[in-house]
């Protein structure tokens, strides 16, 4: 039996298929994990820093810190920016709401003068959902992460035309997939709907409108998440030694 | 050539009730956290930090400093939320929050005395709806509407460095500048805290001419604070310090916690905070963090 977590990963992974050579950030070990294991496997272009300020040969395993081999290149955060601003970058982030716009908030719950709950502000996320690809991931698939109505506070902009000045969606808005502990979701359903595009191995699709707080959009075929190969495990394993992908998504 | 030397108490001295201060560094890296804890135990108060924050923000919140915060986020890294931070925002800290590259324009737009720049960063979110902003319509072709992200002016900026002179030329010898340069261009004060003060000569500027950030004329004060970035990494000298900033974080539980914290770390000298901390060579002890 494959854990969910692997499968997740290289599910996430995905994300980053076709993209050339651009800026994989993973926010979080898992986004993380599956954009090195992009790097590890099919997409060996990315480039992947040390999460501090150099972009590195190859991926750094979770845990470990960026030794002086393998530095190819710098990225400062000022670069960070110039790099993000020009497109060059798909990004993955574990949100604490996504709403049916793709909207997602990582800063408050609550009342934003006043919250119930604060968290660490929008950081990044205003300036990503605008300028490059993104994608999401969720490690508890439930109603108070894919909320009805709309994130408490819109930190990620999303395909909300109500939000834009003169109701037009910026070109570069461009969001791709949300990976969960139940399936694959994407943004191809009418007028960028959430569509399930997958489900994990033993959840029905009933089980993910169930813990959705919006109505998702249903192809007439969804099929499985695939399970990675055991060389692929073999791969993520070795990026993640310590087995922190496990305390995140649990197998059932 | 003027002498810019200073101590942090005459820095502190020199800052003013309401003020609008800009501190370098980000999250946990290279914070002028002596500084911080002088400000933390002055008179001063009503302030307005603006910061890619850390324990800085924690630490001000905590002690009743600010009036307002402009911010990106408050993080700790490796402890993710600043549990100082959260309380004081949970009881209504007043904010002007802003994306992190916002930010960044902000302190652009005031570098170069311009009233605005303009972004596509905060459109489409709850960011853009804070009354500060308003958008603008391109003049061209493309008509596009933008946000203005209008200039953040700083009263002063606090910036910690490896090396400077007695003149104000510095040396950030850590791998990434973060946005200090921004922040000295942005205000109108630049206090600087310096790990070694040293003869122009010994900053062998030919040499490390790429970790020379901004000009003296900048540079209003230089004061001494060897270890001034504790418990935040002054990277090569030394790295952070994540058992203190547990230490830090539990300061929070309670009013009690906090005043014990408060007395045994920021109402003492940088030797005995120094001493408090387990001594210089605990803090070169610090290994280098996984980020």
């Amino acid at each position: 039996m494959t854990p969910l977590a692997d499968t997740v990963i290289a599910a996430a992974a995905e994300a980053w298929r076709n993209e050339g050579e651009v800026i994989a950030t993973g926010i979080g070990p898992i986004p993380r994990l599956a954009a090195s294991f992009a790097k590890s496997t099919f997409a060996p272009d990315l480039l992947l820093t040390d999460s501090e300020v150099y972009y590195r040969t190859e991926p750094l395993p979770l845990g470990a810190h960026g030794a002086s081999s393998g530095v190819e290149g710098y990225a400062p955060y000022a670069r960070i920016f110039d790099m993000l601003w020009s497109g060059r970058r798909h990004a993955m982030v574990a949100p604490v709401q996504l709403d049916r716009f793709g909207q997602c908030n990582i800063s408050v719950i609550g009342d934003h003068a006043r919250p119930r709950a604060a968290m660490l502000g929008a950081r990044g996320l205003p300036g990503n959902s605008v300028s490059h690809p993104n994608s999401f991931f969720i490690p508890q698939h439930s109603k108070r992460a894919f909320v009805a109505g709309e994130v408490d506070f819109v930190c990620g902009a999303g395909y909300n035309p109500a939000r834009f000045p003169n109701g037009r969606i910026p070109a570069f808005v461009d969001l791709r997939l949300i990976v969960t502990n139940l399936a694959v979701l994407d943004f191809s359903g009418p007028a960028h709907a959430i569509r399930v595009r997958s489900l994990h191995e033993g959840v029905s699709f009933a089980e993910v409108a169930d813990n959705t707080g919006f109505p998702l959009a249903r192809p007439a075929h969804i099929p499985v998440t695939p399970a990675p190969s055991g060389q692929h495990r073999a791969i993520i394993a070795a990026l993640d030694p310590g087995g922190v992908r496990h305390t995140i998504i649990k197998s059932a | 050539m003027s002498d810019k030397t200073t101590s942090i108490e005459q820095i502190v001295g020199a800052l003013a009730d309401g003020m609008t201060i800009g501190i370098g560094g980000w999250a946990t890296r290279r914070k002028p956290m002596a500084l911080v804890r002088a400000i933390a135990r002055s008179a001063l108060r009503d302030l307005t930090v603006v910061s890619y924050g850390g324990p800085d923000v924690g630490i001000l919140a905590a002690a009743g400093k600010l009036r307002r915060l402009v911010f990106g986020f408050v993080s700790l890294d490796h402890i993710p939320l600043d549990p100082h931070f959260r309380a004081a925002r949970q009881a209504g800290l007043p904010v002007w929050e802003l994306d992190e590259g916002m930010l960044h324009w902000g302190l652009r737009a005031a570098a170069m005395r311009l009233p605005f720049l303009p972004t596509r960063a905060g459109l489409g979110t709850d960011i853009a709806r804070q009354p500060e902003f308003r958008t603008i319509t391109s003049p061209y072709d493309d008509a596009e509407a933008l946000l203005a992200m209008p200039a953040i002016h700083l009263d002063a900026a606090l910036l910690h460095v490896h090396r400077a002179d007695r003149a104000g030329n510095t040396l950030t010898l850590s791998p990434d500048p973060f946005f200090d340069a921004l922040m000295a261009r942005a205000a109108r004060q630049v206090f600087v805290t310096t790990e070694q003060l040293v003869d122009t000569a010994a900053l062998d500027m030919q040499a490390n001419a790429r970790c020379n950030l901004f000009e003296r004329a900048l540079v209003t004060g230089v004061a001494l604070a060897p270890y001034g970035a504790h418990p935040t990494s002054a990277a090569p000298d030394y790295q952070l310090d994540l058992p203190y900033l547990k230490t830090y974080a539990a300061a929070a539980a309670d009013p009690a916690s906090w005043h014990a914290y408060r007395s045994r770390f920021i109402d003492v000298s940088s030797e005995d905070y120094l001493c408090a901390v387990g001594g210089a060579s605990s803090v070169h002890a610090q290994p280098v963090p996984a980020y």
